[in-house]
């Protein structure tokens, strides 16, 4: 298999560096406080946010700072191949807590004492970097909630195959057998949250692979603020309607 | 612009599954021209003065490769999606394009079309994938017209019905055919086209006489591949993998896991147009048909008669000329791979089938050498114009190849390369396309490029990006080397080393010292080619392409340049050179107590050959370090050979020839045994010391990826034809293991003939198998055993120069010191698996082109002499002897009709036509299996194995100018005294 071609293309037709189309969309759910959707290429991921909310389990209520729990569940229609993923998959558990560890540090925790917030994160559609997916999902979903932030996060993920450094793998490339890391940053910030990677590889790869993925999460993050901008221009927009009528 | 790809495929377990991929069309794809406005200036490739533009099919790139390569081929777009085709079709040939692709002068320009927004274009509902590419090609074709309004585009295809519609949608289009006749400043274009099926079709159209004639169908059809996978399952047909008689081409045999012999497959009809090589599908004949291989010399009437039979004007394997004695494991002169013995012995009968069907073709890319047959009738020549010619190839394992060339009459001198490009079942013979000329036919450079070429080593000279990973020269020790503390500092221990003379490539040095407690330290230093040689440069990547120099008679080729191997990394005397050491400790009798390894710094007092060493180990009178070390490290390595044998080591034989060469044409003067001295096994029995212990050391670090060598203990059926000769001669041979085989070959001895015990040892080297390097995760520990050296363990460490499999060890053992990390590659099963397997592969056709290096200088030799020498009998057979002459190191066949007549007749210059004797005189000859004896039946000549006799040796010219030596009995009288031996 040759993931990147003669002329410097990969299978998709992309360049090493270049990520996949992304389409976002918030307050897709209205049962949920917070939700949000979000498209790369062929992964779409679905993140609703419960809370603040009073902890349901008082025993493990916090009384200095917030709760942040995360369910990651990948729909048995995601893969093009049938299969039942529950939430007690292990892979699925990792994956959770990884989510919830990112955005913990992200959110103001200590603002909301005894409080505990949820994220239920749905992979709809699998093609690779679904993890990331989901942390820009959730973290959509989050703002839709109005939960406060520090800073906004973006996550992207980056690979090493044919001896070329890729950004933003899909399923194929996925599958090569090369290393992924996948990175989290607050791109204000430029702070790293989350840096995950389950292979050997050299120094000198490690960098040049993180360093590609970090300039996918400022593109990744850029997307983002245009995503929340136009969601606030419409929300602000709608309010001053609702405003006008009273 | 994106775009959805959406298909169905089948998963392993049989699922269907519906795959949806993105695929993003782009609008930064440009021309590659700079004719181009919009082009971008960084992807310019096509030149703006090309006549035209050539736009390619699949079709063009699979099959027309050599023309393609051809350097009037220029300014050429590939559209990505035929690169793509043709990466799934055929490796190889995608590899060859993507050499072309690369390249500056060539000009071939990838275009993206299936990334391009105008020229994607989508499968229609019913429409072939075959029809969507081919329409994409024509898109692509469209696209380059409009853009470049001025510049003639040309689709070059040779599918007629992508002719057509090009030409509808007003883009010019053309066959290769049609474009090489189109450029008639380059008549040898035409040459190259390949003789697929399409152009065949297309030569019919145009004409002219040499068309091929209709003819009647000679081979049976292939079945399908459904057919035959269905078959293999089923058991009714059996895969594997086709080897061709080195002899005959219409000799094979396949070993494959179904049965348990070897299945014999012979004849035409039976091979089906297999070649060496091929995979193929195997049906077994009745048991009732089943043969065993000749037990007669192939005669030239036997051989004429089976070609009149199939009605094909052509001559095919001559009976053989002599060759330099194959002392190769496991090889054996003409059918006597198996049991051996008569056509009637039933015993003698093996498994037989026929071909049904070819499951991969092994044509080489690389092209066979041959010359073209001459024309039957003498005297004729081949007139001008296109003509249909028969290539002889020079190995004979291979078929006739029929070519149509323009160039008849200028080649017919010359070795040519051809390729073949297919074999259709009304054609006796595979056709193919002249590719390239080598050199007039018996020039010593020609025959030399030959023997190179059909042995696959890559002769053109290292790349600029391999010259820039060479130290600049003159290169000295320096301030980093000398303080890095894991380099021992051993400047100062009395090292020499030991080579044969001319030797400029050291890998190795030696030292012995006394130490303080009376016990001795033994050093083997090696060149430290893994510090200039590091993983995953270019010069490394070629290194393991090449995976070993190759030498030959007058000329090497190097696996690295020349700087590196001759002074950077060469253990000169006099200066600092960087080394890796083995340093025993040792008491006075050689038992070893203590092993270390290390990186160091030497400085070699003296660089000897073995002569000189020799002659200071043998004169008392000199008491200088190096001479005494010399001694003592003698009797240590006679020590440990001793200890050797007595585990069962075995001490073989084998025939190696030394040429005195002319320096000025280099052309040999003299041809003789190449003398063995006490050094050449002292300087040996170091380097499997040293092998010995990194084998164990670096298999006790890294016990699933360590490099290797074994050697498999040989069936018990591989002795079988040195039993038998020994039985003759009044020995038993016990082979049961490389222990009782030792002492059998001791005992095997004639007072009276010193020479018997080396020709049975010679036999006994044929006997044995190859060894072959192996990665240790892949076997279990038993089978690590090397039986000629009686070891459990073994690899190759000592020279790294020359070898890549050393130069595996010494990073493996780098790591297991802990001096550097192990190379990702070695932890990858698959690519180690593919070293070794080029590893293997080059060795032995390292070994084959020196060998058939020393075998053309030995023609070279012969040529113009006639020369009389003693001789061995080493195979009796019905109608002829196998004779061994010892002072050339030639083996041969003698046919006794010959020899009965040359007796008649008077000998030393007997006609080189003298094969083409009449049946009718041929007198009878009895033949005595058990006691390998041939006798006439009057009884007036014998001859036993073993025996004494004299041949002639002459060079004789054959059909398709091979050049063999031509042996002929002749009476001992002749014989000059001083060439008698024992």
């Amino acid at each position: 298999m040759e993931y990147v071609n003669t002329v410097g293309l990969r299978l998709d037709g992309r360049r090493p560096n270049e990520i996949r189309q992304l389409r976002a969309e918030m307050s897709t759910l209205a049962s949920a406080d917070g939700s949000a959707t979000f498209e790369m290429g062929n992964t779409k991921v679905l993140a609703a946010v419960y809370g603040p909310r009073e902890a349901s389990n008082r025993a493990q209520t916090d009384t200095s700072k917030a709760t942040v729990r995360c369910e990651y569940s990948m729909a048995a229609f995601s893969s093009g191949e049938r299969r039942r993923r529950g939430k007690s998959d292990r892979r699925a558990t990792e994956t959770s807590l990884a989510i919830a560890n990112t955005l913990e540090q992200n959110i103001l925790t200590e603002l909301l004492p005894r409080t505990q917030i949820d994220i239920y994160v749905q992979v709809l559609q699998a093609d690779g970097g679904m993890r990331c997916a989901a942390i820009n999902a959730a973290f959509l979903a989050l703002a839709d909630a109005g939960v406060p932030m520090r800073d906004s996060v973006a996550a992207c993920a980056a690979g090493y195959l044919d001896g070329t450094a890729l950004l933003d793998l899909n399923y194929t490339e996925d599958g090569g057998g090369g290393p992924e890391v996948a990175v989290a940053l607050q791109t204000g910030l430029h702070q790293v949250l989350m840096l995950q990677t389950d292979s050997k590889l050299s120094m000198e790869v490690f960098e040049e692979v993180v360093e590609l993925a970090s300039n996918g999460c400022r593109a990744v993050a850029e997307f983002l603020r245009t995503t929340l901008l136009a969601h606030v221009g419409r929300l602000s927009l709608a309010t001053s309607i609702a405003k006008s009528e009273a | 612009m994106l775009q959805s790809k959406t298909f169905v495929k089948k998963t392993k377990r049989g699922k269907i599954l519906k795959v949806v991929r993105e695929h993003y069309l782009r609008e930064d794809i440009y021309s590659g021209s700079p004719l181009d406005p919009e082009c971008d200036p960084a992807s310019f490739k096509l030149s703006p003065d090309a006549q035209r533009y050539i736009v390619l099919d699949t079709n063009v790139a699979l099959h027309q490769m050599d023309f393609l390569e051809h350097a009037a081929v220029t300014d050429v777009v590939v559209p990505a999606i035929v690169l793509e085709e043709v990466r799934a079709r055929n490796q190889s040939v995608f590899q060859r394009l993507k050499a072309l692709t690369a390249s500056d002068f060539k000009r071939f320009y990838v275009f993206a079309n299936e990334n391009h927004k105008d020229t994607y274009v989508k499968q229609d509902p019913g429409e072939s994938p075959n029809d969507r590419n081919d329409r994409a090609i024509r898109r692509a074709a469209e696209w380059y017209s409009q853009r470049l309004p001025g510049k003639p585009i040309l689709l070059l295809t040779d599918d007629a019905g992508n002719r057509t519609k090009a030409i509808e949608a007003g883009v010019e289009a053309m066959s290769c055919a049609a474009y090489a006749r189109l450029r008639e400043d380059v008549p040898e274009l035409s040459d190259l086209v390949s003789a697929g099926l399409a152009t065949q079709a297309e030569q019919r159209e145009v004409g002219g006489g040499a068309g091929p004639k209709k003819k009647r169908r000679v081979f049976e059809d292939h079945k399908p591949l459904s057919e035959v996978t269905a078959g293999i399952k089923a058991g009714r047909y059996h895969q594997g993998t086709l080897r061709v008689s080195r002899f005959n081409p219409w000799e094979g045999y396949i070993a494959c896991q179904s049965v348990e012999q070897e299945i014999l497959l012979s004849g035409r009809g039976a091979l089906n147009r297999a070649m060496d090589g091929d995979v193929v599908a195997v049906e077994l004949l009745p048991e009732e048909q089943w043969r065993g291989p000749s037990a007669h010399l192939p005669t030239q009437a036997e051989l004429d008669a089976a070609d009149a039979s199939e009605g094909e004007e052509e001559v095919l394997g001559e009976d053989g000329g002599a060759h330099i004695a194959q002392v190769d494991p496991g090889e054996h002169y003409p059918g006597v791979a198996g049991a051996a013995g008569g056509d009637d012995t039933s015993a003698a009968r093996q498994p037989t089938g026929r071909v049904v069907g070819i499951i991969k073709r092994s044509w080489r890319t690389r092209g066979y050498c041959g010359s073209l047959q001459p024309p039957r009738v003498p005297g004729a020549s081949h007139g001008p114009g296109t003509a249909s010619v028969l290539v002889c190839p020079v190995e004979r394992r291979y078929p006739f190849v029929r070519i149509t060339t323009r160039q008849a009459a200028t080649l017919s001198d010359k070795r040519i390369v051809v390729a073949i490009d297919a074999w259709d079942t009304d054609s006796l013979y595979p056709t193919g396309h002249y590719v390239r000329t080598l050199g007039a036919i018996g020039d010593k450079e020609t025959e030399t490029e030959v023997l190179l070429l059909e042995n696959d080593i890559n002769t053109a000279p290292f790349t600029p990006a391999v010259h820039a990973c060479v130290p600049p020269l003159p290169w000295a020790l320096g301030e980093a080397e000398a303080a890095d503390p894991a380099r021992a500092d051993l400047r100062h221990l009395p090292v020499c080393s030991v080579d044969p003379p001319g030797c400029k490539d050291i890998d190795d040095a030696l030292h012995v010292r006394r130490l303080a407690g009376g016990n001795l330290e033994l050093g083997v230093h090696i060149a430290d080619v893994t510090h200039f040689l590091k993983p995953d440069t270019a010069m490394d990547e070629e290194a393991g392409r090449r995976a070993t120099t190759v030498y030959l008679v007058q000329r090497r080729i190097d696996m690295l340049p020349k700087p590196l191997t001759e002074d950077i990394c060469s253990l000169r005397s006099g200066v600092d050179r960087l080394a890796f050491s083995a340093i025993w400790e040792v008491t006075p009798d050689a038992q070893i107590l203590s092993t270390r390894f290390t990186k160091s710094i030497i400085r070699s007092r003296e660089a000897l050959t073995y002569a000189e060493a020799q002659a200071r180990i043998d004169d008392e009178r000199l008491t200088d370090d190096v001479s005494c070390n010399l001694r003592e490290m003698n009797r240590l390595a006679k020590i440990l050979r001793a200890r050797r044998s007595e585990r069962g080591a075995l001490s073989l034989a084998s025939p190696e020839v030394k040429f005195e060469i002319d320096t000025e044409t280099h052309d040999p003067l003299d041809v003789g045994m190449y003398q063995l001295r006490d050094t050449n096994q002292m300087v040996e029995e170091m380097m499997l010391l040293a092998n010995c212990s990194v084998a164990e050391a670096t298999l006790g670090a890294f016990p699933a990826c360590s490099l290797l060598r074994r050697h498999p203990t040989p069936a018990p059926r591989q002795f079988e034809p040195l039993l038998r000769a020994a039985a003759a001669a009044g020995f038993a041979i016990d082979a049961s293991s490389s222990k009782t085989l030792a002492a059998s070959l001791d005992g095997a001895v004639r007072a009276s003939d010193p020479y018997f015990n080396k020709l049975v040892r010679i036999m006994a080297t044929r006997c044995m198998t190859q060894a072959v390097y192996f990665n240790s995760g892949e076997l279990s520990v038993p089978e690590y055993h090397h039986y000629g050296l009686a070891a459990p363990l073994y690899t190759h460490f000592t020279s790294p120069i020359r070898r890549y499999a050393d130069v595996v060890v010494h990073r493996v053992l780098m790591a297991a010191l802990g001096l550097a990390p192990l190379p990702g590659s070695m932890r990858d099963r698959p690519r180690v698996a593919d070293t070794v397997d080029n590893l293997n592969v080059r060795h032995k056709n390292a070994q084959l082109a020196g060998r058939a290096s020393v075998e053309l200088h030995t023609l070279i030799f012969f040529r113009g002499r006639t020369v009389v020498a003693d001789a061995r009998v080493t195979r009796v057979r019905a109608n002829g002897l196998l004779v061994f002459v010892p002072k050339y190191g030639i083996e041969g066949p003698v046919h006794l009709d010959d020899a009965d007549r040359a007796g008649k007749e008077g000998v030393s210059s007997s006609a080189p036509a003298a094969v083409d004797s009449a049946p009718g005189a041929v007198p009878r000859f009895v033949y005595d299996e058990e006691k390998q004896t041939v006798s006439r039946e009057d009884g007036g000549v014998a001859y036993t194995i073993f025996d004494t006799c004299a041949v002639t040796i002459s060079v004789e010219e054959t059909a398709g100018n091979r050049r063999v030596l031509a042996l002929r009995l002749t009476d001992r009288a002749q014989l000059p005294d001083g060439e008698r031996m024992g």
